[in-house]
């Protein structure tokens, strides 16, 4: 069985590995059989130069450079200024208003300016929002277009199969509206700011920081600047600064940096399973006007992909002025072929006769791509710690079947926000009530009646993929609504489902045609992503050897296709092998690296503030 | 050609009073796209940011400061009101005070640079700067006028695209050195006089979050080209606004009797 045959290879990869050199990892993949510490031997050119896996401490480079840093004091840092975390602002200071208290409230987010890291369908339900600002119309939120139709279909080759959607399942949406969430997002931040609270774009919150005694967490401190890429202080060395806090709101969305580190540190997941997740692509595209139908909402599954990989698209017609839509798909990040790509299913994808009906005529106007959560309530890890919680997609929300986790990020932030208001005022470090009031809520309820539908696409072993999850949906979900005294299994995380690359067969994808398809750097061209490229990669590892031995031996560098920016290279040297390239410039922050790494080695941090995708109204 | 003013030594005291010119201008690495209407590039939503060479001005001055050879720097921002953002970056890096010209909107798209730097040249009497540092061109329009222009206007000396700035020897000067295309020229210009930056001129530092919150303190003020007296009628009309052509593929040639055989097909060689 397919268990089993993971689990043999795996054991063959822990003893093989266990027979080189390691630094003591996490996850004890990579340990000498003593497990003892021992030097890194430089089996390959020194690839990670980042001040987290280098000790400055110990370098003569930084011999003399101060490192102190500047401290500021707030009650509530939020680190995101997504919808969680700008949700949890606006709450806080209308909390704030209504009871008389004065918080001072500070929201750092990483992207240039707010919104523009958001990458989403996106389809709102508009319940979060309603709850946070009922006069939302008269404050100008830019929900433009009500859905006007919702479709369903089944692709094959050749045909597209429609479906029947009946009120009252997941991907009904009636009452919805189609958005450019990045300009929601940014209305958001200037509501947050209008209430007095303050917003720090081009900030990246790049440490937590912990109390004396290392109990409790006491803030966070930002990224330092002018670093070179060998790790060397520049001229314009900078330390980055402190804020002291007595509340931290993690809100970094699906697969944060701080949030996976918080998690590890207070083992937030104990008793619950890990995350699982999908990588989302997105393109916006100005239609030809007589294809264009504002409001129409369409999803669908099948083709290109086989019925054993988890994933489906999403095309909205946007109705703001102009002919635009957005398109859009989604991989489960549980494939298990490592010659699987993404972005070239993706691209397939839009050469499907019924999908390029719709796109015939139309140019392509903007690209980007995000790693998306879908464990559902299986997946939630404890939600607080000593001094701080986690919000929205960061702790995982999204409603899979509906392809939707807006709504419970914007009301997860306000719950977050209530229970921390309540923490400050009664002087306690962990903002307990938070859990219990999201269990009692719309959210809880709603992600679990949701929760067998994803993991039902492994029924019978995966044997019946998508079929099964679909007979699942129709005929037990539509009855039971989630009240099914059973809860479904993910079956382990993402990265332990990738199968040896001689066990897989290679795939072929057509070349892109230029007109519906296109090539990955020109895509990742329409970001407008930069960096500094004089900074150490912040696409870490935590062994440098790892990626020749294992990564490209074993699995065949597959971060070199499900990367959706082009970021990792396998180049040829002079001698004949093969060195890992990071081309950390490309970076677009979707975290999939991170997430499907089959030797869980990549660990990524966050590169200097301001950087990163410049999405428009994404 | 050395123009002399009389004008305080430059070993005073008091230092230099520098002026220098932010302009807000798309970040550099946005895919740009034009509109559909061909009447310009898509703005609405798109980042922008200070432009790289006026970051460069903006380094320098504040370098300037530091050594003590300026005492005052003020940065200048001829634009829309989302351009206190730009000037609120300067103020980060060490700039003193900022002065927003604020364009209306309906005027913004044909403002070019003999207006810039007619409205220079106007608070240019009234701040009576010693130095006016500018970015050497806009990589929006890459016209790499406003210096030149505002010189002229002036009637000041101009050291175009330096790559440094420094005392000349009897410290009455400035000795400017100058990339030109045949290499580097150093010239000596009194002061008052225009300089614009070049890229090797330095390397700007951050603007970090503790300064950013600092320069929210700092003064900024608002004037508008009326105050100013400055007309900024059109000296030029857009007619349209294109996509440069698509590069056609190239094609790979065996031998150089290949390449001739081609050459002679296209009629490039007889």
């Amino acid at each position: 069985s397919k268990q089993t045959m993971l689990s043999s290879s795996r054991a063959a990869l822990v003893a093989a590995a266990a027979k080189l050199p390691r630094l003591v990892t996490r996850y004890g993949y990579c340990t000498t059989a003593a497990g003892e510490r021992q030097q890194q031997k430089p089996l390959s050119p020194k690839i990670t130069t980042h001040p987290t896996r280098n000790d400055r401490a110990k370098d003569p480079r930084w011999k003399d450079i101060d490192m102190t840093r500047a401290a500021d004091e707030a009650d509530v840092v939020i680190v995101g200024g997504g919808p969680a975390g700008l949700s949890a602002a606006c709450r806080l200071a209308q909390l704030n208003a209504e009871k008389g208290t004065e918080m001072r409230i500070v929201v750092l987010e990483k992207a240039s300016s707010v919104g523009a890291h958001i990458m989403s369908g996106a389809c709102l339900d508009p319940k979060g929002l309603v709850e946070l600002f009922p006069d939302w119309q008269e404050r100008g939120a830019p929900l433009h277009t009500p859905v006007t139709g919702d479709k369903f279909y089944m692709l094959t080759e050749k045909r597209a199969i429609p479906l029947p959607l009946l009120p009252g399942m997941p991907m009904h949406n009636h009452g919805n509206y189609i958005v450019r969430l990045g300009n929601v997002v940014a209305w958001l931040g200037e509501q947050a700011e209008s209430l007095g609270v303050e917003v720090y774009p081009g900030v990246a919150a790049a440490e937590v920081l912990y109390t004396e005694d290392g109990s409790a967490v006491k803030g966070v401190a930002t990224n330092d600047v002018g670093i070179a890429k060998d790790g060397s202080p520049k001229d314009s060395f900078e330390r980055g600064m402190e804020f002291h806090c007595k509340q931290l709101i993690i809100a970094e969305g699906t697969h944060g940096h701080l949030a996976k580190h918080l998690i590890n540190r207070y083992d937030l997941r104990a008793g619950r399973e890990p995350q699982t997740y999908g990588i989302g692509f997105k393109e916006l595209w100005e239609l030809s006007e007589d294809r264009w139908r504002p409001g129409y909402v369409e999803h669908g599954v099948g083709w290109p992909l086989d019925s054993g990989t988890y994933g489906g698209y999403f095309i909205y017609h946007l109705n703001e002025g102009s002919p635009l839509a957005a398109v859009g798909f989604v991989v489960g990040l549980d494939y298990s072929n490592p010659y699987l790509s993404p972005f070239h299913e993706f691209q397939q994808f839009k050469h499907h006769p019924h999908v390029a009906a719709a796109l015939t005529g139309g140019k392509r106007i903007g690209y980007g791509a995000r790693a998306l959560n879908e464990g559902g309530v299986q997946s939630l890890p404890k939600l607080t710690f000593p001094g701080g919680c986690l919000v929205g997609c960061t702790a995982g929300m999204i409603n899979v079947p509906k392809v939707k986790g807006t709504h419970n990020a914007m009301k997860s932030g306000s719950l977050a926000a209530e229970a921390v208001h309540e923490a400050i005022g009664s002087g306690e470090i962990e903002p307990a009530t938070y859990e219990e009031a999201l269990r009692n809520s719309w959210v809880y309820k709603e992600l679990h009646s949701v929760r067998n539908i994803r993991p039902s696409f492994h029924l019978l072993n995966g044997r019946l993929g998508m079929f099964g999850g679909m007979a699942y949906t129709g005929a037990v979900w539509y009855f039971t609504r989630g009240r099914e005294p059973w809860t479904f299994s993910h079956g382990g995380t993402d990265h332990e489902k990738l199968l040896p690359a001689k066990d897989c067969k290679p795939k072929d994808y057509p070349k892109p045609d230029n007109v519906l398809s296109f090539d990955l750097l020109s895509s990742v061209a329409l970001t407008s992503t930069n960096h500094d490229h004089d900074q150490p990669p912040h696409l870490t590892l935590y062994d440098d050897s790892v990626p020749g031995q294992v990564n490209l031996s074993v699995y065949d560098g597959p971060e070199q296709r499900f990367c959706p920016a082009g970021v990792y290279e396998y180049v040829e040297l002079d001698d004949g092998s093969k060195r890992l390239q990071i081309n950390a410039q490309n970076c677009i922050h979707c975290k999939t690296c991170d997430i499907k790494d089959p030797t869980q080695n990549i660990n990524w941090v966050t590169p200097q503030g301001g950087e990163g995708p410049a999405y428009n109204g994404m | 050609y050395i123009h002399i003013i009389n004008k305080a030594d430059m070993a005073a005291s008091k230092g230099l009073k520098i002026l220098v010119g932010c302009k807000r201008v798309i970040d550099y690495a946005v895919k740009v796209r034009v509109k559909p209407d061909r009447s310009g590039v898509v703005t609405e939503g798109v980042k922008h940011s200070m432009n790289p060479f006026d970051e460069i001005a903006v380094e320098e001055a504040v370098r300037m400061k530091e050594k003590k050879l300026a005492g005052e720097a003020v940065a200048i921002s001829v634009g829309p009101p989302q351009s206190q953002e730009t000037l609120r970056t300067a103020l980060a890096m060490g700039i003193d005070r900022a002065i927003h010209v604020e364009i209306p909107l309906a005027q913004l798209e044909k403002l070019q640079p003999i207006h810039v730097s007619k409205l220079l040249a106007k608070v240019c009497e009234s701040e009576k700067p010693d130095l006016v540092i500018l970015g050497k061109q806009a990589i929006d329009d890459d016209c790499n006028q406003t210096g030149q222009m505002l010189a002229a206007l002036l009637d000041w000396p101009q050291a175009t695209f330096a790559s440094k700035i420094e005392p000349s020897q009897d410290s009455k000067q400035l000795r400017v050195t100058r990339e030109v295309d045949g290499g580097m020229e150093t010239i000596d210009v009194s002061v008052p006089a225009v300089v614009t930056s070049d890229l090797r001129l330095n390397e700007p530092r951050y603007a970090t979050l503790p300064n950013i919150m600092k320069a929210k303190k700092k003064p900024l003020a608002k004037m508008s080209p009326d105050q100013l007296g400055v007309d900024l009628q059109p000296r030029q009309e857009v007619i349209s606004v294109e996509d440069p052509p698509v590069r056609k593929a190239g094609a790979k040639v065996e031998s150089v009797e290949d390449l001739v055989g081609k050459l002679r097909e296209k009629g490039l060689v007889k």
